[in-house]
């Protein structure tokens, strides 16, 4: 068996003429927790899309389980799917759904396993993520991190073998960020898969990643795993790292000269 | 010269993202028929959206109907009478609501009440990313979304428009029979004589059921291009209720050109 369950080979992708991202490689290793760092807007989210074939790439290819993402048709890109799990920046819970049903949604849509054992594992997910006692709640009545958490409960709901989230951290108060960072190495832990996060959170993705990339510019600034990243002398990792406000990514953006903006 | 050249390139882009839209729209039914077949596997998934769309629309296309059946009856009363037919009421009521009233004005209702609420629950849907977790999940959005509400508002729209032209037609028998005191067995017979099933109910109904189609089209488009913002969303919604009401007026001045003249 391959040791990559998913590689990004030589991948450039751009929404319109501009390339978001420029040759870029990757491997995410079975059973690891692997995190993609970078700065707001430099296409983290745009890597999980791709990998889940929601986006082709412009060039280069991403391959899961030895199979080229963007090359599938629609039983083939189902197959692939329905081994991963995500979950969203905000839960993307359906809000017309209950948190109950919310996590049935994925089995059953997609077994036919009868009603009463769909509850059984219903409830074990919800319970899995401490949220057991609110099944009958409605999305609407929950807390931005008992979102997340039901979306999490939602999103391992086949036992997926790949579980990718998009800044699962954002918004949430220290407890329940807590919380999260245990599930996500729990989870990752307890059902064997491979778990990929786009996060901006540098304490927290430190503490438990096995492998980190930073992209900057569109393009893989550094990788390694948080002790090699943590030593690295790169301008724009310690920049990172440290919260530094200026560096190699500015504090201004691109602007004409302060003078002949005020005039003087 | 300049200003010519930006009207023609303002006037040429705005043609073609025109008949962008319109061919996406047609690739979105083409595609909802594709996956219809789930839909109807589960049939309870249209039944919640036949409610949603159409039961819910039941209040709203009553009131309107008894009143705009009320009005004919009282203008109608008084054009007729100039010429001592008044007991024609009935038919006049029963054929302006049958061919025209009933299918127009129940669509432009149902684009205002159920279109709205389409466009704008699928572009809140599509904000809050409920659409693109729907599609990690390996669950087609047109699948388990679009087409339930498709064939919903297919489904609905005919029987609103009945009852639409049937609740019309009692609010003329009100005002013409019991206020104004045109004889009852006239206002009945005469509208038993002269509406024919074929011609008049029956194209009644393929109105309802063109009007149906294009209005949750419409609405089922506009939320699913919606930009996924709050502005972007209302703007969908005002879409929604501006172009399903020009169609149905266009498609229904084209269906009356071929059905009645």
């Amino acid at each position: 068996m391959d040791e990559n369950l998913i590689a990004i080979n030589n991948l450039s992708f751009g929404y319109g003429k501009d390339l978001l991202h420029r040759d870029i490689n990757m491997q995410f290793n079975r059973g690891k927790v692997s995190a993609i760092m970078g700065g707001s807007g430099c296409g983290k989210t745009t890597i999980l899309r791709l990998i889940g074939g929601q986006l082709n790439p412009n060039s280069g290819n991403v391959i899961v389980d030895g199979r080229v993402v963007h090359e599938q048709g629609r039983e083939g890109l189902r197959n692939i799917r329905r081994k991963m799990g995500m979950l969203f920046q905000h839960g993307a819970l359906f809000t017309d759904l209950s948190v109950y049903e919310n996590v049935a949604f994925p089995m059953r849509e997609h077994t036919d396993l009868p009603e009463n054992v769909i509850k059984d594992l219903v409830l074990l997910k919800l319970n899995a993520v401490g949220l057991r006692g609110a099944h009958k709640k409605m999305p609407a009545e929950l807390s931005g991190g008992m979102a997340r958490r039901v979306a999490l409960a939602r999103a391992i709901s086949l036992d997926p073998d790949i579980i990718m989230y998009d800044e699962p951290f954002a918004g949430l108060d220290p407890i329940s960020m807590a919380v999260i960072c245990d599930l996500i190495r729990s989870l990752n832990d307890a059902l064997g898969a491979t778990s990929i996060i786009v996060t901006h959170d540098v304490a927290e993705t430190f503490s438990f990643a096995d492998y980190i990339y930073f992209l900057a510019d569109g393009e893989v600034a550094a990788e390694g795993s948080p002790k090699q990243l943590l030593a690295s002398k790169l301008p724009f990792v310690k920049q990172f790292i440290h919260s530094e406000k200026d560096g190699p990514v500015p504090f201004h953006t691109e602007a004409p000269s302060y003078q002949s903006d005020l005039s003087l | 010269m300049n200003n010519i050249l930006n009207f023609l390139e303002k006037l040429g882009a705005s043609a073609r993202s025109s008949l962008s839209g319109l061919g996406s729209c047609t690739r979105l039914f083409f595609l909802t028929i594709i996956y219809s077949s789930d839909s109807f596997k589960r049939f309870n998934l249209i039944i919640k959206e036949i409610y949603f769309t159409g039961v819910l629309s039941l209040i709203i296309i009553i009131v309107s109907a008894f009143f705009v059946g009320m009005v004919l009856g009282l203008q109608g009363y008084y054009t007729l009478e100039k010429y001592g037919s008044s007991e024609a009421i009935g038919v006049l009521v029963a054929l302006a609501l049958v061919r025209e009233l009933g299918p127009v004005v129940t669509a432009l209702l149902f684009a205002g009440r159920a279109g709205t609420a389409i466009t704008a629950e699928i572009g809140l849907m599509k904000t809050t990313e409920q659409l693109s977790a729907m599609e990690m999940m390996a669950v087609s959005p047109i699948a388990r979304i679009v087409a339930p509400r498709f064939w919903a508002g297919m489904i609905s729209m005919p029987i609103l428009a009945t009852i639409f032209s049937m609740v019309g037609i009692l609010g003329g028998y009100f005002i013409a029979v019991l206020v104004i005191g045109v004889d009852d067995g006239a206002f009945w017979s005469q509208m038993q004589a002269n509406v024919d099933f074929h011609n008049d109910i029956v194209d009644g109904a393929i109105k309802s059921l063109v009007f149906g189609f294009a209005c949750t089209l419409i609405a089922l488009y506009q939320g699913l291009v919606a930009p996924p913002t709050a502005e972007g969303v209302s703007r969908a919604t005002t879409k929604t209720v501006v172009i399903s009401s020009l169609s149905v007026l266009g498609l229904d001045f084209v269906l009356t050109s071929f059905m009645f003249v």
